[in-house]
Parts: C-alpha cells; sequence; structure tokens
C-alpha cells in the first residue's frame, strides 16, 4: 500500500508560481452519439503531480489518448511548453508530436515490443530510420546515467517478453525518460502490480517531480492519489467535475465526486456453509517451467461461503481457472469438483457437474462476438433438450428464453437477436452471469468478475454473486482488486509462484499482510 | 546404390543445387521480410510470375539484363503496394488478399504475355545473363566449375541475404521492423507509422519476390513460360516457417531444397523410368509440408503476424 | 480523415449491392487493360454478355460451366465459415475425379440407381479424406493449412498425372494420358436432351440448399459457426472444437471431391490432367463474392462462369486472350473484399484539424 499520508513537500514553491507546462482548454471528444469528453479544461504545472480521477468510461483515457495523439479532439486546443518555456499549440492525431513536445505516456498495456530488449525498446524511434547505427555508445550513456539517476533498475540486455511485469514498466518510464519528457502521463499504472511495488513507483514518481517533471497520474484507487497526489482532478460522464488540491480531501468526498452519489455499503449474511463442492489436495497444474501454473495446491471450498484468491496476476491465478473451468487438467494430485474427481480437461463435464464459469476476458473466452445476445446465452447448454430437437435448433424457445433473460438482468441491447459485440462490456458481462446463474450451479468461478465495469455494473455482479452465496453455492473468487475480495470474501487465499497459501478469515486479515504474502513473503512472516 | 551417392560428388550436381535455390532464396527473403513487420503475403506465387514475365519483357523490349532486374523489382513493388494498401490500413483478411494478389498478378502477367505475342509456336527467347568468368577461382577444382556456372544474378541472391541480415540486426529500420511485427502499439507509442514500415516492407519484399521470378526468366531460363513458376512461391512460405524468420537460416533451408530437387532429378535418369517420373517430383513439396508440419509447433511466429492493426483502437 | 465504425446490423440489399458492386467495377477495370491491348473495349463487353447469355444455349453453356463452381464455392464457404483456409479445393476436385474414375469407369457393375450413388460418396469421400490431412496437421500440430492445402495441389496433380500415365492409362485414346471413360451406369443424367447441362447442376443446388439449412438451423451448424468466429470461447463453452473442424474439413472436402464427380461423370466423361482451369482457385472468388452465404454462392458461380464462358467467346470472335476471363476474376475478388468494409462498416469522415 502506498503510506496514507499527506503530501509535504516544504521545500517547494507554491503552487501557482511554478510555470504552466500543460493547458487544455474545452477538450471535446464525442463518439457517435456518446460524448466521452465534453468541454474539459486542464492545467499542469511543472514538478506537480496530478490526479485525474474517474470511474472506467468516465473519459480519463480518451483524454490522454488525445493528449498522446491517438484521437483527434472534435474542439477544444492543446497546449504545450517548448523548451523555452513557451506555451505553443500540439497539433493533434500524431504520437510523434506529442513525444516531440514532451510528452511521454505509460500505457496501462505496455507497449512494448517483446522480442526486442529493454534498450532497443528505449531507443526505437529516437534514432532517424534510415541511418546506419544507432550511436550505441552515447545512447547506452545516458540509459546508464538515467537508471542511476532515477533508481529504476532493469535488464535491459534481454527481450523484454522474459521480463516481470515491474521490471517491464520501469522499461516503459525509462522509455519516457530517454526522450527528456516534461510531461509524463501514467494510466492506471499500478493495477500490475503488488502493493509494495506500487510504494516503490510512488517513491520514483516523487523523486522525479522534485526534479521538475509534471506527473498525470491516472487511476481510480481512491488511496493512491490522496498519498501521491498534490492536486486531483475529477472527471464523470465525460466532464470534468472537479478540479481541488487532494488537501483536505477525504476517500469519501472523491467517491461520491467519482460516482455521484453515495456508495451503499455492500450487505451480506454470515456464511451457511455446506457440502464440500471444490477439493484441491496436492494439486499441479502445468509444466514445471511454465511461468503461469499451480504447484501442490491445497483448497476446501464448501457451498455457502466466497474464497477469495489474491495475487499478481501471471502467478498461477491463470492455471487455477484452468483447473477449475476445465481448460487443464491437473498433472499431479488429487481435484474434486462437486463429487466428481476431475482427471480430464474437459470444459463441457464441468459444466454438466454443476459449475458455473465466469472467465477473466469475457471478449475472448466468454462470449462469440459476432453470435446474437441469444446464441451466446444457450452456447453452453446447445445439446440441452429445451435447445434442440433431433439436432434442429429450437430457434423460437431460444429466443424467448434470452428476451426473458434479457429482462431479468436488465441487459440494454436492441434485442436477443443482436450480436453480442454491440453491447458494452457491463451488459455483456449480464448475459454471461444469466448463462451462468441459469442451472444454479454448485460451484461457481467468478474470475476477474468485474474487471473493466462501472460501478453500477461492478455492485450488480457483486449482488448477484452474494445471492448465489445465500442460495448455497460455493464461489473461488479470483481477482487483483483488494477492495473487491475484501468486501466479498469469507476467507482469502494468496496465490504467489505457483503457491496457494492456505485460505485464511478474511475478517482477521489486513491488506498489508496480504500485499507480503502477494510478493512472496509467508503468512507467518507477513503478519 | 553407388551411383545415387556419387551425384554428391558432382560438381554439375551442386552447381545445379545453387541454381535451384537461388529463386527461393530471393522468394523466402522477401517472405520473411513481410512476415517479420506482421503481413502474410500469399501474392508470392502471383509475383514471382509477374516478375518472371515483365523483367523479361523488359530485356526482350531492348533494356539491358540489370534494367530488366529493376523492371521486375519495380513490379514487384506494385503488387506489393496493392496488398500493404488493403490489408495494413483496410485490414482486410491476409489469407484472402494474398490470394486475390497471386490471380491478378498470375493473369495481368498471363494476358500481358499473351497480347504482346498473340500467336508464337516457340517462346522467343532474350541474351540471359552469362556464367561468371571469375579469373582467379575459374581453375580451382570442384569450386571452380561449381561457381563457373552461376550468374551475377546469383551473386546478388546472396548479397541480399548479407543486407537483409545486417538491416534487421543492426540498423534503426530493422528494430522498427522487428518491432512493429511483434506489437505495433509500442511502434506507434513511440512515433512511428506503423502503415508506412508495415507497407513499406511488404513492397520490399514483394520487389525480392519478383527477382526470384525474374532469376527464372533471366538467368536460369532466357525464356518465359506458362506455368515455369509451379508452386515456387507456395514453397518460399513453407520455407520462411522452417527459416524461424532469419535470413541466414532461409539460406540454408533454399540451399537445402534445391539440394532434394536438384538430387531427385539425377536420381530419376538413375532409377531409368523405373519409378514414375511424378514420384521424384512430388518430393520437393512433400519435404515442404514435412518441414511446416513438424516445425509448426516450435516455430516463433512474429507476435502480430496476421493481427491487423487500427490506431486508438487498444 | 475516415474513420471506420462497425455496423451493429447489415442490411441485406446492401450485401447484395456491394456483391453486384464488385463484379461491375472489376469489369471496369478490366476495361484498361483491354484498352491498352488495342482491343475495342465495348465491343469485347458486349460479345462476352452476347456469348454468357445471348441465347439459350449460350446461358446453358454457363451454367454448365457454373456446376462445378458451385461446389468449389460451397467448399470454400463452409471452410472459411470456420475460418479453416481450405486453398486446396483444386487438389480436392482432382481426388474426387480420380475416385469417380477408379468407381465408375468398370470396377464395380451396379445398375445406375446404385452406381451413381456409390460413384458420387466415393468422391466425396476422397475430397473430404484429402483435405483431413492437413485439418489434423493444424490441430495436432498447428501447422497452417493454407500452405498445406496449396501444396498438397500440386502432389495431387502430379498424382493424377501418374495414373493417367500408369494404371489407369486407357489404351485405346491413342497415347493421350486419359482415363477409360465412366461407364453409362455411373453417367450423371443429362438435363435438357442437346445440351451439356447435367444433373450435377441439380446435385449443387441441392447441396446449397442442404449447407444452408445445416449451417442456420442444425446445432452442428451453429457449433461451426462458433468455432469460426471464436475457437477459444467456443472451447471455453465446452463445444467440440475438433470434431466440429473435423466436420468442416470433411463437408468442403467432400464437396470439392463432388465437383470433380460432377465434371467427370456428368460432363466429360473421362478423366485427363487438364480438367480443371482452376475451378479450386474461383471457388475462393465464388465464396468471397456471395460473402460465405451457401445460397449466394449459387448467383456468384453463376456470374463467374458467365465471365469464362463470355471471355471464351469473345476471344474467339476478335482474338483477345480469353486470360482476360481471370483477370476480371481476380479484380472481382479484390473488389469484393474492399466492398465488403462496406458490409461491416460505416464510413465516417472525420475532421482532421489542430487539437
Amino acid at each position: 500500500m502506498i503510506a496514507l499520508t499527506a503530501p509535504d513537500q516544504p521545500d517547494r514553491p507554491p503552487h501557482e508560481t511554478r510555470p504552466l507546462v500543460l493547458s487544455l482548454s474545452g477538450i471535446t471528444k464525442r463518439f457517435g452519439s456518446l460524448v466521452a469528453n465534453d468541454a474539459i479544461d486542464l492545467d499542469v504545472r511543472a514538478g506537480e503531480i496530478v490526479a485525474l480521477l474517474g470511474e472506467n468510461g468516465a473519459g480519463k483515457t480518451t483524454l490522454m489518448s488525445i493528449l498522446f495523439g491517438h484521437y483527434v479532439a472534435d474542439e477544444g486546443t492543446v497546449h504545450i511548453a517548448d523548451a523555452a518555456g513557451q506555451l505553443a499549440p500540439l497539433p493533434g492525431g500524431s504520437a510523434e508530436a506529442a513525444l516531440r513536445a514532451g510528452i511521454g505516456m505509460v500505457h496501462q498495456h505496455f507497449a512494448l515490443a517483446e522480442n526486442l530488449t529493454g534498450f532497443e525498446n528505449i531507443v526505437l524511434g529516437t534514432v532517424p530510420l534510415w541511418r546506419l547505427g544507432f550511436g550505441k555508445a552515447t545512447a547506452r550513456a545516458k540509459v546508464a546515467r538515467l537508471m542511476k539517476e532515477t533508481g529504476l533498475e532493469a535488464d535491459l540486455g534481454v527481450p523484454v517478453g522474459r521480463l516481470s511485469v515491474g521490471e517491464q514498466q520501469r522499461i516503459e518510464i525509462l522509455k519516457a525518460l530517454y526522450r527528456d519528457v516534461r510531461v509524463l502521463i501514467l494510466d492506471e499504472p499500478t493495477a500490475v502490480l503488488t502493493p509494495q511495488e506500487a510504494d516503490g513507483l510512488a517513491e520514483t514518481v516523487k523523486a522525479l517531480s522534485k526534479k521538475g517533471l509534471a506527473v498525470i497520474f491516472i487511476s481510480h484507487k481512491l488511496h493512491e492519489v490522496l498519498a501521491l497526489c498534490e492536486r486531483v482532478v475529477v472527471l464523470r460522464g465525460g466532464a470534468k467535475v472537479a478540479d481541488r488540491p487532494t488537501a483536505g480531501a477525504d476517500r469519501a468526498t472523491l467517491a461520491e465526486l467519482m460516482v455521484g452519489r453515495e456508495i451503499p455499503p455492500r450487505e451480506r449474511a454470515p456464511a451457511t456453509l455446506g457440502a464440500p463442492v471444490l477439493r484441491l489436495a496436492g494439486v499441479d497444474v502445468g509444466a514445471p517451467g511454465e511461468r503461469d501454473r499451480l504447484e501442490g495446491a491445497d483448497l476446501e471450498l464448501r457451498g455457502g461461503e466466497i474464497i477469495g484468491i489474491a495475487g499478481v496476476s501471471g502467478n498461477g491465478q491463470g492455471a487455477l481457472a484452468a483447473l477449475v473451468a476445465g481448460l487443464k487438467a491437473p498433472r499431479n494430485g488429487s481435484c474434486e469438483i462437486v463429487g466428481h474427481a476431475a482427471t480430464r480437461a474437459d470444459p463441457s463435464a464441468r459444466i454438466g457437474a454443476g459449475v458455473g464459469r465466469i472467465p477473466e476476458d469475457r471478449h475472448r473466452d466468454g462470449t462469440i462476438g459476432a453470435l446474437s445476445v441469444a446464441e451466446n446465452y444457450v452456447l453452453e447448454t446447445l445439446a440441452a433438450s429445451e435447445n434442440q430437437r433431433h439436432g434442429l435448433l429450437r430457434r423460437s424457445a431460444i429466443r424467448a428464453r434470452a428476451a426473458q433473460a434479457i429482462r431479468d438482468y436488465d441487459i440494454r441491447c436492441p434485442g436477443p437477436e443482436a450480436p453480442i459485440r454491440a453491447l458494452s462490456g457491463g451488459n455483456m458481462q449480464k448475459v454471461v452471469l444469466a448463462r451462468v446463474l441459469e442451472r444454479a450451479p454448485r460451484l461457481i468461478l467468478a474470475h476477474q468478475p468485474t474487471r473493466g465495469l462501472d460501478i453500477g455494473a461492478t455492485t450488480d455482479v457483486h449482488r448477484r454473486l452474494l445471492a448465489a452465496r445465500g442460495r448455497g453455492a460455493g464461489i473461488l473468487l479470483i481477482s487483483e482488486d483488494l477492495d473487491e475480495l475484501f468486501a466479498l470474501s469469507d476467507r482469502i487465499a494468496v496465490i504467489h509462484a505457483g503457491h496457494l497459501s492456505p485460505a485464511m478469515d478474511a475478517a482477521g486479515l489486513d491488506t498489508r499482510t496480504v500485499g507480503l504474502m502477494m510478493a512472496g513473503h509467508s503468512a507467518e512472516e507477513a503478519a | 546404390m553407388w551411383a545415387a551417392l556419387e551425384i554428391l560428388s558432382q560438381a554439375n550436381f551442386w552447381a545445379a543445387t545453387i541454381r535451384i535455390a537461388t529463386p527461393l532464396i530471393f522468394g523466402v527473403l522477401g517472405a520473411l521480410l513481410c512476415e517479420r513487420a506482421g503481413v502474410l503475403n500469399l501474392g508470392i506465387e502471383g509475383i514471382f510470375v509477374a516478375g518472371a514475365m515483365s523483367g523479361w519483357l523488359a530485356v526482350y523490349l531492348g533494356l539491358p539484363l540489370w534494367g530488366g532486374v529493376l523492371v521486375a523489382a519495380l513490379v514487384g513493388a506494385l503488387f506489393g503496394l496493392i496488398h500493404g494498401v488493403l490489408t495494413v490500413p483496410l485490414g482486410l483478411s491476409q489469407h484472402v488478399t494474398g490470394i486475390g494478389v497471386t490471380l491478378l498478378a498470375t493473369s495481368i502477367a498471363y494476358f500481358g504475355y499473351r497480347v504482346a505475342f498473340p500467336n508464337v509456336g516457340t517462346p522467343p527467347r532474350i541474351d540471359a545473363f552469362p556464367p561468371l568468368d571469375l579469373p582467379l577461382l575459374r581453375d580451382v577444382p570442384f569450386l571452380g566449375p561449381i561457381l563457373g556456372q552461376q550468374t551475377a544474378f546469383t551473386l546478388l541472391a546472396f548479397a541480399c541475404v548479407i543486407v537483409l541480415a545486417l538491416v534487421l540486426a543492426r540498423t534503426p529500420l530493422g528494430l522498427a521492423l522487428r518491432a512493429v511485427g511483434d506489437n505495433p502499439e509500442a511502434v506507434e507509442a513511440q512515433g512511428l507509422s506503423v502503415v508506412g514500415l508495415r507497407i513499406g516492407a511488404v513492397m520490399a519484399g514483394s520487389a525480392l519476390m519478383a527477382l526470384g521470378g525474374a532469376f527464372l526468366t533471366l538467368s536460369a531460363f532466357n525464356a518465359f513460360y506458362f506455368g515455369m513458376i509451379n508452386g515456387r512461391g507456395w514453397v518460399c512460405i513453407a520455407l520462411t516457417v522452417f527459416a524461424s524468420w532469419r535470413p541466414g537460416k532461409a539460406l540454408l533451408g533454399a540451399l537445402l531444397f534445391g539440394a532434394l530437387d536438384a538430387y531427385q532429378l539425377r536420381l530419376q535418369t538413375i532409377t531409368g523410368g523405373a519409378v514414375p517420373s511424378q514420384i521424384f517430383l512430388m518430393l520437393p513439396y512433400l519435404f515442404s509440408i514435412a518441414a511446416l508440419v513438424l516445425l509448426a509447433r516450435r516455430a516463433d511466429y512474429p507476435r502480430a503476424l496476421m493481427k491487423p492493426y487500427f490506431k486508438g483502437q487498444r | 480523415m475516415i474513420r471506420f465504425v462497425p455496423r451493429e446490423r447489415t442490411p441485406v440489399w446492401l450485401t447484395l449491392a456491394v456483391s453486384v458492386g464488385a463484379g461491375l467495377v472489376a469489369l471496369l477495370l478490366t476495361a484498361i487493360p483491354l484498352a491498352l491491348s488495342g482491343a475495342p473495349v465495348l465491343q469485347a463487353f458486349w460479345l462476352m454478355v452476347e456469348g454468357a447469355a445471348g441465347s439459350g444455349f449460350a446461358f446453358a453453356e454457363t451454367l454448365t460451366r457454373a456446376t462445378p463452381l458451385i461446389f468449389t464455392g460451397l467448399a470454400v464457404a463452409v471452410a472459411f465459415r470456420a475460418k479453416l483456409w481450405n486453398i486446396g479445393a483444386e487438389g480436392q476436385l482432382y481426388a474426387g475425379a480420380l475416385a469417380t474414375v477408379a468407381l465408375g469407369a468398370g470396377m464395380l457393375e451396379l445398375p445406375p440407381a446404385l452406381l451413381v450413388p456409390v460413384v458420387l460418396v466415393g468422391a466425396a469421400v476422397a475430397g473430404a479424406a484429402l483435405l483431413l490431412v492437413p485439418v489434423f496437421f493444424k490441430m495436432r500440430f498447428g501447422a497452417d493449412e493454407v500452405v498445406v492445402t496449396l501444396l498438397l495441389n500440386f502432389v495431387v496433380l502430379l498424382f493424377v498425372q501418374m495414373m493417367l500415365e500408369g494404371p489407369m492409362k486407357d489404351e485405346m485414346a491413342l497415347g493421350w494420358p486419359q482415363s477409360a471413360p465412366v461407364l453409362d451406369e455411373a453417367t450423371l443424367p443429362k438435363l435438357v436432351p442437346g445440351l451439356r447441362l447435367h444433373g450435377g447442376l441439380v446435385l449443387a443446388v441441392v447441396c446449397a440448399i442442404g449447407l444452408h439449412v445445416l449451417i442456420t438451423r442444425t446445432v452442428w451448424g451453429f457449433r461451426i459457426r462458433a468455432v469460426g468466429e471464436n475457437a477459444r470461447a467456443a472451447r471455453y463453452a465446452g463445444l467440440p472444437v475438433g470434431k466440429a473442424m473435423a466436420l468442416v474439413g470433411l463437408l468442403s472436402g467432400g464437396l470439392a471431391g463432388l465437383a470433380g464427380a460432377s465434371e467427370v461423370a456428368g460432363l466429360k466423361g473421362y478423366l485427363t490432367a487438364d480438367l480443371s482451369p482452376g475451378f479450386g482457385y474461383a471457388g475462393i472468388v465464388v465464396a468471397t463474392l456471395a460473402n460465405l452465404s451457401p445460397l449466394g454462392v449459387i448467383p456468384a458461380a453463376v456470374f463467374i462462369a458467365a465471365v469464362f464462358v463470355g471471355a471464351d467467346s469473345m476471344s474467339r470472335a476478335i482474338g483477345v486472350s480469353n486470360y482476360l476471363a481471370d483477370l476480371v476474376v481476380a479484380l472481382s475478388l479484390l473488389c469484393v473484399m474492399v466492398g465488403g468494409l462496406l458490409i461491416r462498416f460505416r464510413i465516417v469522415r472525420v475532421r482532421r484539424e489542430t487539437a
């Protein structure tokens, strides 16, 4: 966790006297009828860390994409200070112009070529393409100097695909610094880090800002924003709703600004435990060399409880989810799912046994974009007699049941025949939920069930998962969002480097302990 | 049995190996350049035909031999431009577009040839590249006769291997090309043009492919025949996988294939018709299929191969 | 600057308009090389139209030529639906033709009511078997089926040549490498006396309707579509991905094999190594023109056949090479692909300005 202390920089001049480096005024961007950015003004001064706060879909990414030249604004202007400190207009629609003007961006999904080394990624595009050589010596010297000055350490000599996520992120930041940026945009930089790694990043960012770098920190995590930033700009529904110093603000006020209403606390009844629905004993999944694997996992999940799995992604969650979903077979050990020994990789057998699966990536695994809402709704139960007779689809029955699900789950869509890719993420997830819950599953695998959803849709997913728990289903919740894990789980287990910790009572845990365990410390060390 | 082994000691056999391999070297280099940038170019078969026909026609109409080579390269680049525009900014299926380019290039070449020579019985001929005359090497035993049968066009192929290897490994351009085939977002974020790099790579790659065709009509033979390419382009696509997208290994793969092809031709004469000739002719194709199948799992495909990229769509 | 915005729904008229428009644009583009070659452009086009549809006889000839194209078009359409890039319809056609001769030229002696179905099934099985090899390589080893099917075309053609010069050679054919003729009992009936139109056309249309029903109305058709659109999600949902792919391979290869049977047993009567002037490759164009719809394959095949028949006729009349037909076909493919963008996207103009 980033320490929850107010920022103190007594040695700095007060905010207004520092020179303006970036000024956006009246930025408006529409996608069809959707107004993604509505007349947004934003000023950033040298050495300032500004938080850009907002829910998914509030317009943060769109605004930054305009700044970085991925999109062209429909209205409004961007001015940026040149080397002499004079503000000049920035031509839109060109990443190259943004880079030349001194804007650097670290994307949430790293923009790194994995087959190139860290060094090659850093110098990519900084030398004219038609030149024969690099001037490697000077480049290397500059990178070495930057690493020394900032403390950003990474192995620059191997293909970045082999590096850890944290190292890749440091290379992304070095890439920006190598170009002498004056404004650095960090898009959800902590989403992929352990709390301790996030702390390290915060220290680096503070050090950089002391040297005069302006930083725009995009996040929806309130505690980070309060700890790191001097000023917070809140976007909601594409419009700027607040621009204020962080001093004097607290999480509740920021949350309300972000969501626009009070967030009701989640209610949950005490667990009534039923029979075990998932039992793992010494289970290995995946070859020893694989990065995402499971080793010697023990776990017992009973009906009526939710076990949360915490961990930085890529530490074995994928293997655990694949095992429960039926995509992978256990290599060793015994795995019992709803009373049946699961020895083979067979998704349809899991479905038949009463496992409901919410995949991590609903676009890739959960839905088939070109097929209709109705077809996606019956995807897992095609062979059932209510969907077919003698191999012929019962199309009107399928449509009617899908229409019923659309009403029950309040799925916003043109109708059951609409292709599912036309739906928003939240509505798409509702189709997946409806499909999963339709058959009253005994075991539910919920892998990142609210990733990319706004607060409204998230609340809805949480409510339905808790309701399923109330009906006696056992839920395995895999999430990177600690807030979500603590809000829903009865017990929490931590996964690191393929090892699953024992499930601990959520009531007696704090985020610091979980964070240390996510970084590989044992429960005893972390406590 | 002894006769089958004896083939390997003939200078003639090795000379033929290089001659058969040369168009494939161009083809594999071209294909790997396109694919390194993330674009599969199945137009290769037709671009071979167009290069063979246009290079030859240019020389027939009076251009010097190297002028014909240049014409072929330009024609290849033009078809590369068509393939590039359709698959990169427009993002159309690289498979189907490639087949379309092959059909287009082939039919234009055939139609053009028929327009130029409506009623000829025997194909008209040109004076092709002469064999190299290397004053010092000529008298070296074994090696001399092998190299003495090659032409300057073959040297160009070997030069292209070295140049392409150096460009990919050592230059800023090569860095950008390798990056754009792995993660176009990385390239875009560093201020480079994904579309420009990819179309450029496809044009340059297609020019190389066309040189492969031109070698056949300007060096290996001295005339243009219908059906003379006969799947050589597709073989190059298979050899690209075999070569793991590396110029050096491309050379190796092409030579291996050339050796196999030259060997089966000689084996045919040894067996004296006891085995149908078609069996031998199938071997190179079967070898390509086998190479592809056995290496597919281990192959380290460029990560962004065949994935269209649209700016601002993440 | 232009931006593509995905469509939620595509009106049917637009799909039709794009296919027709693409064909017309292709013809227009063909006028350029035609003019460069010094031919009278308008007259050439008119002769093509007349040659393809100017008389009952001409149109029957077009339909005869369309018959194998419907089969290969369907073969490609069902494969491409499942993202199985079968470029080997040409080879599968020859495999089917070979099976037709093997079964129908004297090996079996059965009444027509039995022999014709036996021959057709045999041809379909041969074509399917040839495609199942690359499908297996794709599923088991991850080998790209495009290159394998392409290369198999050459292998099969060599094999056919080998058979025609060896075991299947017709000794009565005065040294020409061609097979013995198929028996009368194995020959598909003629539809109209005096014309070359044969029962293969009826079979092709039945196959198109059957494939349409299969894809849109049945569980297996659903599975094929699901696997084609997103194989990962299909596997996650527990659909039998491997079986669906195998089924697609069977259907696609089988249909291409039927094209060979129809040509041999319906039209030519014997097998030569130049049986197909590229029907397999043209099938890709037909399927793409039809937007991969089985019913759309029929008009698309008739259009492509008309181009070939018309170009032949024009070529005879004014001596312009009939390779012009291949040019039209290639351009049609590329034009319809570009036009396909209009089906999938709305094209919106965006102002580009300094932001």
